[in-house]
């Protein structure tokens, strides 16, 4: 079935209960799976009039315990950083979906694009069987670490079609929800609140306290980022002269590049992020032992580069071997996504 | 001079009878009875009855408050209710997904003319147009009270704020939007109506549409919507004393109170 479809059984069969979007494309086809998938099982999708409204009614399901989602193009992303940040600080789970047009918005993605000290886990599938799992991981470590997760995809992933089933993977018990509204604890002298402001009532003269809240917050987020561990695939990188770095679709052209320029007798390896944060150092710093060269490709002007060169600390040089790779629409279909191409800039990068 | 006998209380000595509270004006749903508001506010008037209407109509344990970002939000983090802040304009939005999510939940948002009118204008608006069984309260004082008595979009012509020092002027600084009206137009909105704090009556009055605009969402008959005119000598530059006059005035001059649609 098409990525959109399957992203969408995904969701449903992680638990989401709760959809809002706006339509854009490549995003589009999830909203409409979303609202077929959703009333049958007792969900809800909203037809949101904006992304900002989008994003607020997610907050409002997310705040009720209900798993929830949201999600756009790397433009809509951007009018949700506001309360993507604010979820941050008000510790509620919820996973956002990015059908990105090509590759530009990875710092968005992984520096957060909003306000604020906060972190959001990014996964990045290649493909349709992967968007499955890493869609369902999504929903559980958001509900986990009670924090926004981004999932990170494109127009290829939304659009192109791959036998899958989807079946809801188990990831262990389910996290509590008591601190999830329903009305109930009203009266009872200890009312629920959930607030971006903080977690404490005001007690005796004292209201929020920022501080204290953003403190708590910082400690939440640390936690996160050491309960995740990082995930990449390496493959081909022991004897490697050349480590290739990239991720999502274009990670899935670079693998059977690698591969072809093996057969050529050039010896090639890659490491494929799947977390952008946290960032799979370790993995490219271990990768990048021995080889001559830590090539990296993104159909941007170069930003997971900085990731790159932060792991690899300069013990190897790092080559830029990407670039926008567009056609009319900007969607993100991408002329260098071909194996010849490829093929020839990495092994370009050691010469 | 006339010789008045001086009356005063001995400190010397235990008073003969003890002190005695004669009534406790905080309401049942308010945890902590202090709030740093001005002398004078009208907001917690506001809060006292929507407070007063939600435990009469036995709602409490089914009531989620959605707050918006202003003075009133000093009340968000000491309401013994369920609350969820949302960001400033957003309240809508997000009283949706709660209601959505949990349809037997009684939503209610609390935000103010800035709040609702500057920044969430859209949100409000769209909310009312899906008819979402929800009752929004605006708190209307016709100035960012918040941060010292600013323009927003319901302060009326010649109101003299800090970012409009010779008077709101229309040719510079427009119309302001008269939101009750506005939202009465459409056809997903139920209930609306306009009140005010500034005299007993008027809080009398003004509790009686709140109590309506629950009665609305708890029949699910659509979008209820109650605007309540407040005072803010602070933010109008004005004495205290003189506020719930020069509301009369001046913003429900312009801001006309009633009910505007009941079903």
């Amino acid at each position: 079935m098409e990525g959109s479809e399957a992203i969408a059984e995904a969701m449903v069969a992680a638990g989401c209960r709760f959809f809002a979007g706006y339509p854009m494309t490549p995003f589009t086809e999830i909203l409409e799976q979303m609202a077929k998938q959703l009333p049958p099982v007792g969900g809800v999708c909203m037809n949101a009039e904006s992304e900002l409204e989008a994003v607020g009614m997610a907050w409002g399901a997310a705040a009720t315990g209900t798993p929830a989602a949201t999600g756009s193009t790397g433009q809509g992303l951007s009018l949700m950083q506001e309360s993507i940040a604010e979820l941050a600080m008000a510790r509620l789970p919820l996973v956002v979906l990015n059908m990105a047009r090509a590759q530009g918005d990875y710092w968005q993605a992984t520096r957060g694009g909003g306000h604020g000290d906060y972190r959001t886990p990014v996964l990045a599938p290649m493909d349709v069987p992967e968007a499955v799992e890493l869609t369902q991981r999504a929903f559980h470590w958001a509900a986990t670490w009670r924090n926004p997760v981004l999932v990170f995809g494109d127009y290829y992933l939304a659009h192109t079609s791959q036998s899958v089933d989807v079946q809801p993977i188990d990831f262990g018990p389910a996290p509590d929800v008591s601190w999830a509204l329903d009305g109930s604890s009203g009266g009872s002298g200890r009312a629920k609140l959930v607030s971006p402001l903080g977690t404490q009532k005001q007690r005796d003269d004292v209201g929020y306290d920022l501080s204290e809240h953003y403190l708590a917050c910082a400690a939440a987020t640390h936690a996160m980022l050491k309960g995740i561990e990082p995930m990449a695939e390496v493959a081909l990188c022991d004897d490697a002269d050349v480590v290739v770095v990239a991720y999502g679709t274009p990670g899935r052209y670079i693998r059977a590049a690698v591969k072809a320029l093996r057969e050529r007798g050039v010896k090639a390896g890659y490491v494929r992020p799947i977390t952008l944060l946290p960032f799979p150092t370790e993995a490219v710093a271990r990768a990048a032992e021995g080889a001559k060269v830590v090539a990296v490709y993104e159909n941007n002007q170069g930003q997971m580069v900085d990731d790159v060169r932060l792991a690899v600390l300069g013990r190897t040089p790092v080559s830029f071997i990407g670039g926008l790779s567009l056609d009319t629409s900007g969607f993100g279909i991408a002329p260098d996504l071909d194996v010849t191409i490829l093929g020839d800039r990495i092994a370009g990068a050691l010469s | 001079m006339t010789d008045v006998p001086v009356r005063f209380v001995p400190t010397d000595k235990a008073p003969t009878r003890a002190a005695r509270m004669v009534d406790d004006f905080t309401p049942a749903l308010i945890e902590v009875g202090e709030h740093h508001l001005c002398p004078g506010c009208g907001e917690p008037i506001a809060m006292r009855s929507v407070l007063e209407v939600i435990a009469e109509l036995d709602v409490v344990q089914r009531s989620i408050a959605v707050f918006g970002i202003g003075c009133y939000t000093a009340f968000s983090n000491n309401l013994d209710l369920e609350v969820c802040q949302a960001l400033h304009g957003r309240a809508p939005s997000v009283a949706t997904g709660i209601k959505r999510a949990k349809p037997n939940t009684v939503v209610v948002t609390v935000q103010g003319d800035g709040d609702m009118v500057n920044e969430g204008l859209q949100e409000v608006l769209h909310t009312a147009a899906r008819g979402e069984s929800v009752t929004c309260i605006m708190l209307n004082n016709g100035v960012f009270g918040e941060t010292g008595g600013h323009l927003t979009a319901t302060t009326v012509l010649g109101q003299r704020t800090k970012n409009t020092l010779d008077g709101r002027d229309a040719e510079q600084h427009g119309y302001p939007i008269l939101i009750s009206n506005l939202i009465a137009q459409l056809e997903g909105a139920a209930y609306v109506a306009r009140g005010a704090v500034n005299t007993a009556g008027n809080v009398s009055r003004t509790k009686r549409m709140i109590t309506r605009a629950f009665e609305t969402q708890l029949e699910r008959r659509g979008f209820s919507f109650v605007e309540i005119l407040t005072m803010c000598p602070t933010g109008w530059f004005i004495e205290t004393e003189e506020a719930p006059a020069y509301l009369d005035d001046n913003l429900a001059a312009v801001h006309v109170g009633g009910v505007l649609k009941d079903w």
